[in-house]
């Protein structure tokens, strides 16, 4: 591994990360990304506009008058201004798309398991061919991950969905499972897609492309990159972490502490409507006992237990939604908040080994003037190029966290607003109903008069 | 169908001083409108606390409700006079109920809203003197005295109409009319058990009909009181949302406003359950009108089945009377029949 004399200090916001050779990196590694590969909002605004290829997630097709709608066109309008402080700059399409679906369950002698199909389209020269379609299982993504933990130490490696799931309480293959974990798992390429330096990480290559994922094939030349940062652990103690980390551990960690308890609170909702929902069928049940009864009074009181049950089914969609989109976001969240701060504490260290060395360095050129070892700087290096990429990754991940809260927040919003719309619907179908059978009832009664 | 001369006597007994311009008065089963409510205002306008002492010397608060009536062609003629008013207390309703019941056994009476608060999901103030309860009563009380007034035989009732009007010494009227004895003597001869050996179709579909009717209506209350519990249950918790997106909105620099927003929402979500639940009492206190109205109904049918049982026991009295009398007469002796007549003479019948 080739690496230069250390550059210019790296320090975020006054030079494009993208336009320095990465210190730890072999001279091997694919061209460094240059402007082309940079993903700017604007990027994000156009990716929108092809359905089914979009980075990002999904639209839900609502009402025009929906929130979702709307948050997204304020969007638009907001991103000019998201662009000044965008450290990658310059708006270039983006040329790498991924997609995860088509579950498939395989059944062999020792094992049972879903394998995903994952879709590529690009036009990077990186990849040989402008389309791929790969099957992979969990155990490859979680591969993937790995490989770009310990390739990428210095960046925040997006989240995958718990690994296991307790066999019996929770069905792997039941159809829900299987959905909420492919969306994740969409989720998980899509932002390792969208990364500027993780994008390109040859493990990501091989993952995308090839047939047959050998997995005990490493690329060397990165484990190597790996190794050296991995080395860094024990024994040294980390003096002073500069503020702007020691908030965003503090931040973190609220964060975190805030997301659980909204998933704790939407269970109880879950629950609680599940009850709600058990008493309203009963209900709606003596509406139909007793049109039984009834002669005039029949059709009103069917109309009314078909209310009900409208109203019944209605509810049951809102609380599937919540339970297979919103609470698995919120989940991958805490996820995402424990890769950050596993990133914060490798930082940590590296910054502790600097001071550590720089410490010791300082004391023997004050005892027999040997001058400061090259080692010392190289570390030095380290530590503002892991501060400049942590710092960049941060800027990103609360961009894509404030996209990703503000757009199940408001789709959160929009299901609640469509249950209260088919209720609304029903019942005013029913006044309907009830008017002209109060009509009809008027004129018979004139009639026999 | 058996009435009695008191019973008579009472229903006859319409004010000679209330002659109207169509004297229609007398007439009591008219259908084209000579019922109060058409000569009348009336409603029920406010309730307020008393505080005093009660039958047995204890201090007691209570709720009035205030009577208010004006005669129709006052307003007609153009003027308008203040309405006459007295204050009545729910027990003073109960009271002309009762009698109402009792001089006209053969009238489905209109019912009183509920004495207690019954069918009452968790949350839902059982109390009497809840404000929210005193003013679905007030309306109750108001729809039982419509009801009432628009009926052409009860509207004429000469107790109603002072129950209207007169406020003091009312209550001694209604006493004197001896109701009293006559509703113990009843209640007694109802809750006894007999059978009718010729029952009448029509009333036997009645009784039939108001016993589903009080059952399905009994159900859907008791149904409609657990949908309201988990419904509120649902709400309440949505207000936890409003406290952690606050506390989320303090550590947020872009999100801060509009989560604060959001959990302001939450809390307005949360709170608005209890408007909502309280206006479907309303709905309730309708349904509740209904099962109170099948009650009565079944009661009027019981009151039938009782009254043509002392008529077939009376028939079966008088043949067996006629044959003694004969019997004396002829002297000639039908013991084993004779036997079989006595001993169908049952001990309730007086």
């Amino acid at each position: 591994m080739s690496v230069g004399a250390p550059r210019g200090l790296a320090s975020s916001g006054q030079k494009l990360i993208t336009e320095m050779l990465h210190p730890l990196s072999a001279a091997e590694e694919p061209p460094s990304p240059g402007p082309d590969v940079t993903v700017s909002a604007e990027e994000k605004e156009k990716v929108k506009q092809e359905p089914g290829l979009t980075n990002g997630v999904p639209e839900e097709a609502s009402s025009p008058a929906s929130a979702s709608v709307l948050v997204n066109r304020l969007q638009l309008d907001e991103d000019p201004e998201a662009d000044a402080q965008d450290p990658y700059g310059s708006a270039e399409p983006c040329d790498l798309f991924v997609t995860v679906d088509d579950p498939k369950k395989h059944v062999s002698t020792m094992e049972t398991y879903i394998t995903y199909r994952v879709s590529t389209k690009t036009s990077r020269i990186e990849f040989d061919l402008p389309d791929y379609s790969v099957r992979r299982r969990y155990q490859d993504f979680d591969w993937l991950r790995i490989k770009l933990e310990d390739s990428q130490p210095t960046h925040l490696i997006p989240p995958l969905p718990e690994k296991f799931v307790m066999k019996g309480v929770v069905d792997r293959f039941s159809e829900e499972f299987v959905e909420t974990r492919m969306k994740a798992l969409d989720k998980f390429l899509k932002r390792v897609a969208d990364h500027p330096v993780l994008s390109f990480n040859p493990h990501l290559n091989a993952f995308l492309t090839a047939k047959d994922l050998n997995k005990r094939q490493g690329l060397a030349l990165l484990t190597k990159v790996g190794e050296s940062v991995k080395h860094v652990a024990g024994g040294y103690k980390l003096r002073a972490r500069p503020a702007e980390f020691c908030a965003m551990g503090e931040y973190l960690d609220t964060f975190s502490q805030k997301l659980g308890t909204i998933d704790r609170i939407a269970q109880r909702i879950l629950r609680e409507q599940s009850e709600y929902l058990t008493e309203l069928r009963e209900y709606g049940a003596v509406y139909s006992s007793w049109a039984g009864s009834e002669e005039q009074l029949q059709r009103p009181l069917e109309g009314v237990a078909g209310c009900v049950t409208t109203s019944c089914g209605a509810l049951e969609d809102l609380s599937d939604n919540m339970s297979q989109d919103f609470l698995p976001v919120l989940r991958e969240y805490v996820l995402y908040i424990e890769s950050m701060k596993n990133v914060l504490r490798k930082r940590d260290q590296v910054q502790a080994e600097y001071e550590g060395r720089l410490e010791a360095a300082v004391l023997r050129k004050q005892e027999d003037r040997t001058p400061i070892p090259v080692e010392v700087e190289k570390c030095q290096d380290k530590v503002e190029c892991f501060n400049a990429d942590l710092k960049a990754d941060w800027e990103r991940w609360q961009r894509n966290k404030r996209q990703d809260f503000k757009q199940l927040l408001t789709g959160m919003a929009d299901k609640n607003i469509n249950y209260y719309e088919k209720c609304q619907a029903a019942w005013e179908s029913l006044i309907t109903l009830l008017q002209e059978k109060q009509t009809e009832d008027k004129t018979s009664e004139t009639e026999l008069n | 169908m058996a009435e009695d001369s008191k019973e008579d006597s009472v229903a006859s007994n319409v004010d000679s001083d209330q002659q109207t311009p169509d004297g229609s008065l007398n007439n009591s089963v008219l259908a084209d409108g000579s019922c109060l409510l058409r000569r009348m205002e009336i409603c029920v306008a406010e309730a307020e606390k008393r505080s005093g002492k009660n039958a047995v010397s204890m201090q007691e608060t209570f709720t009035v409700y205030l009577v208010e009536t004006r005669p129709i062609d006052a307003t007609a003629e153009g003027r308008s006079p203040p309405p006459d008013s007295l204050w009545r207390r729910y027990s003073e309703f109960e009271l002309l109920r009762n009698y109402l019941i009792i001089a006209y056994p053969y009238i489905v009476v209109p019912p009183l809203p509920e004495k207690r608060a019954e069918f009452v999901w968790h949350k839902l103030s059982a109390d009497n003197m809840d404000p929210d309860f005193v003013e679905r009563r007030r309306i109750g009380l108001e729809n039982f005295l419509f009801r009432v007034a628009s009926h052409p035989v009860l509207s004429n009732d000469e107790i109603l109409y002072h129950f209207l009007t007169k406020e003091h010494g009312w209550k001694e009227m209604v006493y004197e009319t001896g109701f009293q004895a006559k509703a113990d003597s009843r209640l007694r001869a109802l809750s006894a058990t007999f059978r009718v050996r010729s029952p009448h179709k029509r009333l036997v579909e009645m009784k039939h009909y108001s016993d589903g009717l009080q059952s399905h209506t009994a159900q859907l209350l008791r149904a409609r009181t657990r949908v309201a519990d988990r419904l509120y249950a649902v709400y309440k918790v949505h207000g936890n949302y409003g406290r952690v997106f606050s506390e989320w909105s303090a550590i947020e620099k872009e999100m801060g406003d509009g989560l604060q927003s959001a959990g302001h929402h939450m809390d307005a979500y949360a709170t608005s359950i209890d408007d909502i639940l309280e206006e479907e009492e309303h709905y309730a206190d309708q349904l509740k009108e209904y099962l109170f109205y099948a009650e009565a109904l079944r009661a009027v049918c019981r009151k039938h089945e009782l009254s043509q049982f002392e008529l077939e026991m009376a028939s079966l009295d008088l043949i067996s009377k006629k044959q003694q009398r004969e019997e004396l007469a002829t002297g000639v002796c039908h013991t084993n029949i004779n036997l079989k007549q006595y001993a169908m003479l049952p001990k309730a019948c007086k």
